[in-house]
Parts: C-alpha cells; sequence; structure tokens
C-alpha cells in the first residue's frame, strides 16, 4: 500500500479574490488559449441534486470555479409567511430532505422561545433521540453517496441497509419516513408508541457493528486512501472565515459543537465526544462523519434509558390555546372541539419579537431566525442552511485540484441542494 | 463602537443597532472583539407592518389576562419599526460562545456597505439579500442574482411582492 503523506495545512489564506467564492482563472493562462470550460451539471449524478459547476480547466488541473445554484428553489420561507405557525412547521422539514428532524427541530425551539413556553421532559429526550437517529441517517447517506462517486458501490448497499432501519424506526414513531412533523410547538405530535423501545435498542446495538463494518470496507481502501488524503485542503483560518460548520469546522480542526459549546435540548446531561481532525481535507471529513455516527448512537442509548422511565408522562404541555386537543375528547366535549377548530382555523398568535436560534444539525450550524408582529403567521422565517454556506468554499477546497477530485470535494462538504436554495 | 445608536436584550438575545454608514467600522471593531464567524445575514421587509392591530389570544407560557392589550378583545399595534428594512447579521464568537445581533435599518433604494472584506461568507449570503429583497450592498465584489435567475423582476421575498407572483404564460400570448 502507498505510503501518504500527511499534508501540511497551508500557511496563509487561500481563499480567493476579490470575489471569495470564484476561482478566477490567472491572466496568464487565460490568454494562453489552453482553457478548456465545461459545465459540471445541473444535471450530474454526483450533484447531491442540482448544483451547477462552472469550471476552466488547464490540462487536468481546475484553474477557474464558479458555483450556480437556485435551480431548486421553492420559497419555503415567502410561503411559510402565508402560513399559520401551525402549518408553516410542516415546511420546514422539507427544506433539507436529509436532516429533516433537525429542521422541524429548530422552527420549533424559535417559536417556543417567543412564545416562552417549554416542553416536558419527555418531548426534549424524544427530541434528542430522534434528532440523533436522523443524524445517524444524514451521514449514512452522505457516506453511501461520496463513496459511491469515488466508485464504491457497495458501500451504498451497505448504509442503506442501516438508513432503512431507521427510516422503519421513524415510521413507527411518526407514521411518515420523512418529513415527520412529530415535533411541534409545546412538545411532540403524539406519545411514543409501544414497541418502539426494543426495536431502537435493537438498531442501537446494531449500529457500531455496522460502522465497523464500513470502516472495513474503505478505511484500508487504497483508491479510498489515495482518493481523500490531502485533497480538498482547508484551514481552520479559511473555514471560520467562510463560515464553515459541522464536520467541515471539525475536520479543519476547529473543536466546536454546538451541542456540547451551546447546549440546547439536554445535550449538557448527556456524555458525547466530539471528534475533531487536523488537516482539513476529504479525509478527516470522512473521519469526522465515522466518528459522529459513533457519538449519536452513544447519545441515543442513553436517551433510550432516559425515556423508559417516563412511561406515563406527558409529551406535550397542556395547553388547549396551542396544542390539539386529544382527538377522542372531541366527540363528547365542546370545549375541545371549539379549541381543535380554533388552531386548526385561525392558529395560535404568537407575541411580538425576534428570535434567533441555533442547532447543530448533520451538517452543522442550523439556525432560524423568526420574526413575528404578534398574528397568527410568521412575518418572517429565515433559515441559516449549512449547506448553502458550505458550498462557498468550494473555489477555496479546489485552488490547484485535478478535475478528478471534484467529485470528492464537492461530495465530503456534504450539500444538500434542497436546502441550499430553499 | 462606531456608529453606535441603540442596543437592547431581548429574550437573551443581544441586539445592536448600527448607522448603516458605518457598518463596516462596526464589523471591523466586533471581529477584533472575538466576533470570527458570522454565521447569517438575513433582510426583513417591514412594509405594511403594524397596518392591522393584531387582538385575540396571545398564547403565552403562564398568561391569560384577558384585559391585557393583545388579548381577546383589546386590539394592539406592534411596535414602531424605523423604517422598512432591516438587515440583521447574526454573529458568533469562537471558542467563547457568545452571540450579538448587528441590525442596520434603511428604506428602499438606500444601500448598505458589503461586510464581504470582513468576513468572506458573507459574499452568498448578501447575493441572496439582494435577490430576495432588493438590498443593495455597496462594495460588494460580485452583486448578482443567486437563487433566482438572472433576468428576474421584483424581490420575490418584499411584502408587496405576492404569492404566486410569477407570469403565467399562454400559448396565445405572442
Amino acid at each position: 500500500m502507498a505510503v501518504v503523506e500527511r499534508p501540511q495545512i497551508y500557511a496563509g489564506t487561500r481563499i480567493p479574490s476579490p470575489v471569495p467564492t470564484i476561482l478566477e482563472v490567472p491572466e496568464a493562462l487565460r490568454l494562453s488559449d489552453d482553457i478548456l470550460e465545461i459545465n459540471f451539471g445541473p444535471n450530474h449524478p454526483s450533484t447531491h441534486g442540482v448544483l451547477r459547476l462552472i469550471i476552466e480547466l488547464h490540462g487536468e488541473r481546475v484553474v477557474g470555479l464558479r458555483a450556480v445554484v437556485g435551480y431548486l428553489h421553492t420559497g419555503f420561507e415567502k410561503n411559510m409567511e402565508y402560513k399559520s405557525w401551525w402549518k408553516a412547521v410542516t415546511y420546514s422539514p422539507r427544506i433539507d430532505y436529509l436532516s429533516f428532524q433537525a429542521n422541524e427541530l429548530v422552527f420549533v425551539l424559535a417559536v417556543e422561545k417567543l412564545l416562552g413556553i417549554e416542553a416536558p421532559q419527555k418531548a426534549v429526550w424524544m427530541r434528542m433521540l430522534l434528532t440523533e437517529l436522523n443524524r445517524i441517517h444524514s451521514h449514512l447517506i452522505w457516506l453511501a453517496t461520496a463513496a459511491l462517486e469515488l466508485g464504491a458501490i457497495s458501500m451504498f448497499w451497505y448504509c442503506f441497509r442501516e438508513r432503512e432501519q431507521i427510516l422503519d424506526l421513524f415510521e413507527l414513531v411518526t407514521g411518515a419516513r420523512m418529513h415527520t412533523r412529530y415535533f411541534q410547538v409545546g412538545g411532540l405530535a403524539e406519545d411514543i408508541p409501544r414497541g418502539f423501545f426494543p426495536e431502537a435498542r435493537r438498531f442501537c446495538d446494531r449500529m457500531p457493528k455496522a460502522i465497523d463494518e464500513y470502516e472495513a470496507l474503505v478505511d484500508q481502501n487504497e483508491i479510498w486512501l489515495e482518493r481523500t488524503k490531502g485533497i480538498g485542503l482547508l484551514s481552520s483560518e479559511d473555514a471560520l472565515a467562510l463560515g464553515q460548520s459541522g464536520p467541515v469546522l471539525r475536520g479543519s480542526g476547529v473543536d466546536w459543537d454546538l451541542r456540547r459549546d451551546q447546549p440546547y435540548l439536554a445535550y449538557e446531561s448527556v456524555d458525547f465526544n466530539v471528534p475533531v481532525y487536523e488537516n482539513g481535507d476529504v479525509w478527516d471529513r470522512y473521519k469526522v462523519h465515522m466518528d459522529e455516527m459513533r457519538e449519536s448512537t452513544r447519545i441515543a442509548v442513553q436517551c433510550l434509558n432516559r425515556l423508559q422511565r417516563m412511561d406515563g408522562k406527558p409529551w406535550s404541555i397542556d395547553d388547549r390555546k396551542l396544542v390539539l386537543p386529544p382527538r377522542e375528547e372531541l366527540h363528547t366535549s365542546m370545549e375541545s372541539l371549539i379549541h381543535h377548530f380554533k388552531i386548526v382555523t385561525e392558529g395560535y398568535r404568537v407575541p411580538e419579537g425576534e428570535v434567533y436560534t441555533t442547532v447543530e444539525s448533520p451538517r452543522g450550524e442550523l439556525g432560524c431566525f423568526v420574526v413575528s408582529d404578534g398574528g397568527a403567521k410568521p412575518w418572517r422565517v429565515k433559515f441559516r442552511a449549512p449547506s448553502f454556506v458550505a458550498l462557498q468554499a468550494t473555489a477555496t477546497c479546489m485552488s490547484d485540484a485535478l478535475i478528478a477530485d471534484l467529485i470528492a470535494i464537492v461530495g465530503s462538504l456534504d450539500t444538500v441542494m434542497g436546502e441550499v436554495d430553499r | 463602537m462606531p456608529g453606535f445608536v441603540e442596543s437592547r436584550n431581548e429574550r437573551g438575545e443581544q441586539t445592536v443597532v448600527i448607522e448603516p454608514e458605518r457598518l463596516v467600522e462596526a464589523c471591523e471593531h466586533l471581529r477584533e472583539d472575538g466576533f470570527n464567524f458570522l454565521s447569517d445575514v438575513t433582510a426583513v421587509d417591514y412594509f405594511g407592518w403594524g397596518s392591522k392591530g393584531v387582538a385575540g389570544y396571545i398564547g403565552t407560557a403562564s398568561g391569560r389576562n384577558l384585559n391585557a392589550p393583545g388579548s381577546q378583545g383589546l386590539e394592539r399595534q406592534p411596535s414602531v419599526k424605523p423604517k422598512r428594512f432591516a438587515v440583521n447579521y447574526h454573529l458568533l464568537a469562537i471558542p467563547d460562545g457568545r452571540r450579538a445581533r448587528v441590525q442596520v435599518w434603511l428604506d428602499d433604494g438606500e444601500s448598505v456597505p458589503s461586510v464581504v472584506r470582513v468576513w468572506p461568507t458573507a459574499d452568498w449570503h448578501e447575493r441572496e439579500a439582494w435577490d430576495m429583497m432588493g438590498i443593495r450592498f455597496e462594495g460588494h465584489p460580485n452583486l448578482s442574482r443567486i437563487l433566482m435567475e438572472d433576468d428576474w423582476e421584483g424581490h420575490p421575498l418584499r411584502k408587496d411582492y405576492p404569492l404566486g407572483g410569477e407570469p403565467v404564460r399562454f400559448s396565445g400570448d405572442e
């Protein structure tokens, strides 16, 4: 096996100037007549959606690069302004279709902060459990597709095997495999169903072994090593300046995780490590993803332990002006019927104000800025999408890279185009 | 701080309002102060804000004071905003974890200086604010549309831009 030199993080900045996101062809090369301009995407199997990169090549070397996004723009934020708070929750998971729980969580947390309410403990721990499972789900898809793009097709099938189990768990709890809309303002939409805990435990027992299997597949694989080590370098200073977060930031040696450093939900009461790697290459981002899956499994087990002792506890606050009354009451109670009607038609009102909440989504810092005028609909909702920011690092990571490494580098930034374009 | 107008702390979030003219100076000052991470740039359009009073039950954790303005019966107006648009910069200091929001106010047609030179990550955030809200960022190296097409007319997230504002073309329209 070839010995791969560990790369040194470069000195100084590599962020292109004057536009940080556009790699410009050097003037001397531009005149040389040897530049080939090609379109990578928007329809390309390796673009994780519809990303278009305009690349200028000199031989096999990428000398110019510009990203064009917006092909998936659907106007989620505009639409949310026209829906009552209660209905707007449904939009948030669809923004990032791989980490839907995190998007749902950040919006619900923002509305709860405006209202000044706190969800009951059972809801808090269940939210943590599901977002951690969702993190594993998202990382699995990242690993599956990133490896697939580098030719490791079998990885795809292995990862989707475990992903299927996670989706089955979501289906068991919420009735939906994706876009669950299980979190809602005040707690959860339903109680945890019977039969969930044994299934979830079986998965948590299985997952560490599955991660060992993935690592056995690629960790010693010469092709994988050659194609990931020392590729797509991003120093910690550049990562911070470019606003990178999540695995990209931690792969560049910045020890920062919102779950540990600005705990929300009940992350201060669980025990987990934050993996950090120093070299800022594709390999390190891969290692961060793998370690995070292990840590997420650990958190999930701790959540399960806690939740199993909460049987019979409330899963949602008991404020009939905010959460729907139990279904069975509608047949016997006039009051409940009125409350149900009022919430579904008019919705509840949220006090005037503006809040910015952040959670650590699988892709990094996911923020939600919400402005309310005191009415029944949000005045403005803005999602700080980590994928949108991650794509800005493409030009920096790609400087002096070869065309063949483009796939590995863009893949390692773990972008979901639905979230980029919103 | 340069260009300081006012500062408020609501719901545990620190907001600093800055004069648009001195935004870059203030941002450089904040970056020196440890805010090395620009999390987000959000433009908000307050067109029509407070044009109708809000009444009805306001969900709160404890209060059901029916005699307070804004609860059932009595109408309440939201607080007056100084200008039409606000641009919010959400800052984070890594590793000590402080957060702050820098806010500038402007009317339609006015511009704010770009902070791309302070935090390169502002590049796409500002392009998005221009595309969606029509906020012009002075000194941005590449202020073009990012999510909408290059020849799009209007700025879709403005309040006077209707939902479903895309014109429908018919074959007989030629």
